[in-house]
């Protein structure tokens, strides 16, 4: 039993990871109707702009409390920030051009920016992996069966909760953002009739520009998350962690919000209890087979809506 | 004038002005500090320098391009696009640019032999091997992505499939490569219909995506099932091709023996290069005749438009598989064509940037275009070969062609379309590109 909540633990963390890349996925597609296939890679950038600055300003284990949560923030801050220009840039560079092209043009301009992206990175910053001395250690015990000696201590650890928090938080927010002020509306109202909305009065390019810039800083907190929680990052982790993300956009139904978080949180926990209860190597097995399963039984997801197609 | 010239300038720095400092916060972090491996955690090697090169281009290249094509009145690239050929008179041309690269094709090795020796054109015939598997799994996913309109982003996996059928038939059964080569495209086909058979009904992106996942499927599993496949080990000593029986070996029995020539081991690559040239052609000999026949007229109608085919009674998941086995199964045969010459296989070949490669190569050959994905396929993998030297640079320009290709001529590069049949008897003219519409994809 300990060992299922243990599992349960981790795989809540991983879900917030993936769900916080998933929103970029469901928001791109919800607006223009486009597999953003860079944003694995925007969110693997995100997690390396996070390593430079945490090296930069020299954050270590050993930084006191209050000045490490301090440089954090400012981390997370610039990582944001830094990682929305590039998740900017792709749009305007190859998204835009082939708006009102034909369907799979910009699916094929966003595999070659996701390959440029990634060969970027190993360029610029080299292809081994960077390790991360752990900044935030420690946790509590959830059981104190381990004096017992026969079972299994339940740790849940402050970095755990941070993510779990942080990811909390953001999820509130853009839900607020979405739903109360006029940019969300603005989002909402392309989402539904993009023509429309430009007769409307709504800048439409610059709408799309901002969700890209949203989901790039989203994806720029769960790179940092990544980071953190697992201490190594190299250039090739956008790839698999995007497809997950994606996976958990379409299990909650793409396009939806919620529907992203609550897919995320699905696939973390799906592929730590594989992992936990069957086996490793497949692993990744189980998550592109749910994504097929999903797709082809139920693709409008759980909180989706059925898409029509119109002549 | 002068004020307008004014402007234009001002309007042009300020614009590139933008443009540099979007660069300086792309380029700033990730090109300016690298991180190291060092004692005791991470270092920063600081590199302002190519920052600022990195700044400059950019701020340069967007000043010429706003004062010269942009904004000016005659763009530069009018006047070069003056002096190119009209995509109108390629197709005229065309007729005469495909038999010869057919005579150069079979020509080829010859021509290489008078020039350089057997010793000097090696590597070359090496290079027009690889270039023309390539040209085969285009053709191959031409049908699939050309044709069919279906995007296929996994097709590396029946390719995989093509490649362990033939190693593991040879290894556990013993059986040569020509009685392989019909079971390794049979099987793959078989793969293909497995796989497409569930996942036809999704819409073009999801498709895509779905492929894409079936492709990492079967690699993971490649990689993973070690009693079996060998698993990262790969499989190795897979057997030789034999030209009707006779081995390329030294001595008594052997090709050179037989023919009464000296032996030479060149032989055994101008034999691989035919049989890959013959490969190929098969693909593109079947490819235009089905064309020609209602399978091959309902693939194109449903590339135009899903809803107007089902409409019209074709049953469009039957019209997909055929496409979709079809393409596995040429897929297939150049996987085994792959095995049997590099008498090695891992699942290391078989990676996603694989499918990406031959997806590359068709999309901006131009999609269904046949002497397009040819030209494609000896332009990215001849160039990939010619900047041996810049070999960490090349998959970032690769994907920055990709990106940079689609934005120009979204159609590919040849883009103009042959009907499979006309109204008059005479002789069938091109589709420009801005006559075509595509419908769902």
């Amino acid at each position: 039993m300990e060992y299922f909540f243990q599992q349960l633990i981790n795989g809540v963390t991983l879900g917030s990871i993936y769900g916080l890349i998933a929103i970029g996925y469901t928001m791109v597609y919800g607006i223009i109707g486009m597999i953003n296939f860079a944003h694995g890679d925007i969110f693997m950038v995100g997690a390396f702009i996070a390593l430079i600055l945490i090296v930069a300003l020299g954050i270590t284990a050993a930084t006191p409390l209050l000045l490490l949560i301090l440089a954090l923030v400012l981390v997370l801050v610039l990582a944001m920030a830094l990682t929305a220009i590039w998740g900017w840039t792709v749009e305007r560079v190859a998204y835009r051009p082939l708006r009102g092209s034909f369907r799979l043009a910009p699916l094929i301009t966003a595999i070659g920016a996701s390959i440029a992206l990634q060969n970027f990175v190993q360029i610029s910053q080299g292809a081994r992996n960077k390790p991360l001395q752990p900044l935030i250690s420690g946790g509590f015990s959830l059981s104190d069966s381990v004096s017992g000696g026969e079972g299994f201590a339940v740790q849940i650890s402050y970095m755990q909760i941070l993510i779990i928090v942080v990811t909390v938080l953001l999820m509130a927010g853009f839900t607020l953002l979405i739903n109360k002020t006029s940019l969300g509306r603005a989002q909402r109202a392309c989402e539904q009739d993009r023509k429309m909305a430009s007769l409307l009065g709504i800048n439409v390019d610059r709408t799309i520009s901002l969700t890209f810039v949203m989901g790039a800083s989203l994806a720029a907190v769960a790179g940092l998350m990544f980071l953190l929680y697992y201490g190594v990052i190299d250039f090739y982790i956008g790839f698999l962690a995007g497809v997950k993300a994606f996976t958990a956009a379409v299990l909650g139904g793409i396009g939806s919000l919620p529907g992203a978080m609550l897919g995320g949180l699905l696939i973390g926990l799906i592929e730590t209890f594989w992992s936990g209860y069957f086996s490793l190597e497949y692993k990744d097995v189980a998550a592109f087979s749910i994504l097929a399963i999903v797709l082809i039984f139920m693709p409008e997801g759980l909180l989706g809506r059925p898409e029509v197609e119109k002549v | 004038m002068a004020a307008e010239k004014d402007t234009l300038l001002a309007g042009s720095v300020k614009d590139a002005g933008m443009g540099g400092l979007v660069a300086f916060g792309l380029f700033s972090l990730m090109i300016g500090m690298k991180t190291e491996v060092d004692i005791g955690g991470l270092a920063i090697e600081y590199r302002w320098g190519a920052v600022a090169t990195a700044v400059a281009v950019v701020f340069f290249g967007r000043l010429l391009l706003n004062l010269f094509v942009w904004k000016s009145e005659r763009p530069v690239t009018g006047v070069v696009s003056g002096l190119m050929p009209k995509a109108s008179a390629f197709s005229s041309v065309a007729h005469l640019v495909t038999p010869l690269l057919f005579v150069l094709a079979v020509t080829l090795p010859f021509l290489l032999m008078y020039w350089l020796g057997a010793r000097g054109s090696r590597q070359y015939l090496d290079l027009a091997i690889l270039v023309t598997t390539y040209v085969m799994l285009g053709w191959g996913l031409n049908i699939v992505v050309g044709l069919a309109g279906l995007l296929d982003l996994g097709y590396v996996a029946f390719y995989a499939v093509g490649a362990y059928s033939y190693a593991l038939l040879a290894q556990y059964f013993g059986f040569s490569f020509w009685i392989c080569l019909p079971l390794a495209g049979i099987l793959s086909a078989f793969w293909g219909i497995i796989l497409g058979f569930p996942v036809l009904r999704l819409r073009g992106d999801y498709l895509a995506i779905v492929t894409l996942a079936f492709g990492e499927i079967i690699r993971v599993v490649l990689l993973n099932w070690y009693e079996f496949t060998g698993g990262p080990d790969g499989i190795s000593g897979i057997p030789r091709p034999s030209f009707f029986g006779l081995e390329f070996t030294r001595g008594e029995g052997g090709f050179a023996a037989f023919f009464g020539l000296d032996y030479n081991s060149i032989h055994r690559i101008i034999f691989l290069y035919y049989l890959i040239l013959l490969l190929a052609m098969v693909t593109n000999f079947v490819t235009m005749r089905l064309r020609k026949l209602p399978v091959g007229r309902a693939w194109e109608a449903l590339r135009e438009d899903e809803i107007a085919c089902r409409s019209l009674g074709i049953n469009t998941t039957n019209t997909k598989l055929t496409a979709f086995a079809l393409g596995a199964m040429f897929g297939g045969f150049a996987g085994s064509f792959f095995a049997t010459r590099q008498g090695f296989i891992s699942p290391e070949s078989f990676t996603f940037i694989e499918s990406a490669v031959i997806l590359a190569i068709v999309v901006l050959g131009g999609l269904g275009s046949q002497i397009g994905v040819v030209i494609a396929a000896v332009v990215m993998i001849g160039g990939f070969e010619f900047f041996r030297e810049f070999e960490e640079y090349r998959m970032l320009v690769f994907g920055l062609l990709m990106v940079v290709i689609m934005v120009w001529k979204p159609r590919g590069l040849i883009s103009t379309r042959t009907p499979s049949i006309t109204l008059s008897k005479g002789k069938a003219k091109g589709i420009s590109a801005d006559l075509v519409q595509e419908g769902h994809g």
